[in-house]
């Protein structure tokens, strides 16, 4: 599934990734990655900052050219015929790219015009637009009036005027509230529902976890890890004992001491202990005992089921949040 | 190469082929819009050029010899370097206009649908037209009232016009080079400024270049600013403002050379810039 060159994608992959190398002077953005899309499904792109996600992107959405390989959209050359890309892609992207001076509605006619729709097509397909994502009442107002949340929505909205069977979320949610989040979760699935095909790029891993059907990692411009939410957390191991600690150098003693246990992770003033072999009980009695000895006293202990968020520290030595790209999503920890 | 046999349907090239026309009036639709819905830009951006032409009137009219100015009153010599002031100043809106556009994300909206490349561009420079238009109408309304007077006939004045709007024409595409090159909105207008206050100052525009010295005037006069607002002047002011050895037509020419040379060089580079930005 990896092979950097010839990269033999099943016939009815919507999305088509085929050693795809791009380097910015000295950063390798791109690196050969290799990745398809089923038709109909959705594919959660996964990296650290800096990974390559929006490079990747911006290859098959064909707003940069790749240094090498290939990549096609519904089985058409995103370098060879841009132009009908363009034309079977939606892309709303990290920042709401609506207009603020025109209203909601002026700007879905806007998009509708430059996608060469009729008027009549263009009235009806907004009137839709506007009903699906619960924009009715603001369609005659400012978008500089609107919310962050209802921004997303109209930039979603907009980027699916002319139908593209294929769509590009890049960090659809980044800076929405909980609330915010949970809607446009909605919306995408019943998008999803319709047939379309869906790349997500995403920070947020539970994010990835409810949406997507397979999820590729790539860190350094190169695809680490692929596979479907359950066989990426199967990979891993079976449990998980999470220990919470009141002060933080109990919880650096801990991690010392734990390291018998499993392979131990520091969040803070919590640790995630990988348990790959035997039963979590059995386990968790021996880190009870452990702990015991060393006369350290857990503020709380949980047995659980890895998370993608383990599974992208495992993989990638980092956690996935993001640290500059977008001051809204600030300090926020990735959810459990 | 993979070959897609889903039930899904890719528009044809020929569906998916740009409509440059069609493209570029619906971005200049959206631009104009924009200048409506902010109506205090628009409002400011023609008070200035109304102050100038005021203050210039009267603050500095008195201190130039009208006898430099082969006795044409200074109100008629100032006017067409006003309105060339006026324009070249007014380009930088295409430059903060595209710069802010990329940074919102909306240059790369357009860049993903299959638009024309060079439409985001002609709609931005037409709707920079339309605006320079509505202001030197009102700056014809304001000259007038204050003592601005026609010494040739109606169609030499509307040439006079027509070469100020189309030389705002052709600087609209050297600045949206300019703001697709830079960061951000800001460093739009700041490093458009170094470029058009020698060309707007040291020029014809305010002062007989016969005022100027001797190692500044071979520039002053042959720059393009300069060639305008003199053939701009003649049209409106008449023959006597002409350096000896010109006349009127060959100021005209050398103008819209000026002005279909900047177009020809600086659209392609604006757009391979537009091209190549993301």
């Amino acid at each position: 599934m990896r092979a950097r060159h010839s990269y033999d994608a099943p016939m009815d992959h919507a999305i088509v990734a085929d050693g795809l190398v791009k380097h910015f002077g000295d950063v390798h953005a791109l690196d050969g990655v290799s990745f398809s899309v089923p038709a109909g499904s959705v594919l959660g792109l996964l990296g650290p900052n800096g990974a390559g996600k929006t490079t990747a992107v911006r290859v098959l959405t064909t707003l940069l050219r790749p240094d090498r390989g290939s990549a096609q959209v519904l089985g058409v050359d995103v370098v060879a015929e841009p132009q009908r890309v363009r034309a079977a892609l939606g892309l709303a992207g990290q920042y709401a790219a609506v207009d603020e001076n025109l209203t909601a509605g002026e700007n879905l006619r806007l998009v509708g015009r430059l996608t060469h729709l009729d008027d009549k097509v263009i009235a009806s397909r907004s009137a839709t637009l506007l009903e699906q994502f619960d924009l009715v009442g603001a369609a005659d107002r400012l978008v500089r009036t609107f919310s962050g949340g209802m921004r997303r929505r109209l930039d979603l909205a907009a980027a699916l005027v002319h139908q593209p069977p294929v769509l590009f979320l890049d960090e659809p949610t980044t800076g929405l509230d909980p609330q915010g989040r949970l809607d446009l979760w909605t919306v995408i699935e019943d998008l999803v529902a319709t047939g379309v095909t869906v790349l997500l790029t995403t920070q947020y891993l539970e994010e990835a976890d409810r949406l997507a059907d397979t999820i590729v990692v790539i860190d350094h411009g190169d695809v680490i890890a692929e596979g479907t939410p359950a066989e990426l957390k199967a990979r891993l191991g079976a449990t998980v004992i999470e220990v919470g600690f009141r002060e933080l150098a109990d919880a650096e003693r801990a991690a010392t001491a734990l390291a018998t246990v499993g392979a131990v992770s520091v969040d803070g003033r919590t640790l995630n202990v990988k348990v790959v072999d035997g039963n979590g009980a059995t386990a968790m009695l021996e880190l009870v005992r452990v702990l015991d000895t060393s006369n350290l006293d857990p503020s709380s202990m949980l047995l659980r089921e890895p998370t993608l968020d383990d599974v992208f520290l495992d993989l990638t030595g980092d956690v996935a949040t993001d640290d500059d790209a977008d001051a809204d999503a600030g300090t926020e920890v990735v959810s459990r | 190469m993979t070959t897609f046999t889903g039930d899904l349907v890719v528009p044809s090239a020929r569906e998916a082929r740009p409509r440059p026309l069609s493209d570029s009036l619906s971005l200049t639709w959206r631009n104009v819009t924009n200048l409506r819905r902010n109506p205090q830009l628009l409002v400011f951006a023609t008070i200035q050029p109304v102050i100038f032409v005021v203050l210039f009137r009267y603050v500095f009219g008195g201190a130039i010899d009208t006898a430099a100015l082969n006795g044409v009153p200074y109100v008629d010599f100032l006017m067409p370097g006003i309105f060339v002031q006026t324009v070249v100043f007014g380009s930088l809106t295409t430059a903060v206009g595209l710069s802010t556009d990329l940074n919102l994300g909306l240059i790369e909206r357009f860049k993903s649908l299959p638009i024309a490349r060079s439409a985001v561009l002609v709609g931005r420079t037409i709707a920079d037209l339309i605006r320079n238009v509505f202001v030197v109408v009102l700056m014809c309304i304001v000259g007038f009232v204050i003592g601005w007077r026609i010494h040739t006939n109606a169609i030499e004045f509307l040439a006079a016009m027509l070469l100020i709007i189309a030389f705002s024409y052709s600087l609209s595409w050297v600045f949206a080079f300019v703001g697709l090159s830079v960061r951000d909105p800001e460093t739009a207008q700041a490093a458009s400024f170094p470029i058009l206050a020698p060309l707007v100052f040291a020029s014809s525009a305010f002062v007989p270049v016969s005022t100027m010295p001797g190692w500044l005037q071979p520039w002053a006069e042959h720059q393009p600013v300069s060639v305008v607002v003199n053939a701009a002047r003649a049209l409106t002011a008449g023959p006597e403002t002409l350096e000896p050895g010109t006349s009127t037509t060959q100021l005209v020419v050398t103008a819209v050379a000026w002005i279909v040379g900047i177009i020809v060089v600086a659209a392609p580079l604006a757009v391979r810039k537009y091209r190549r930005v993301a």
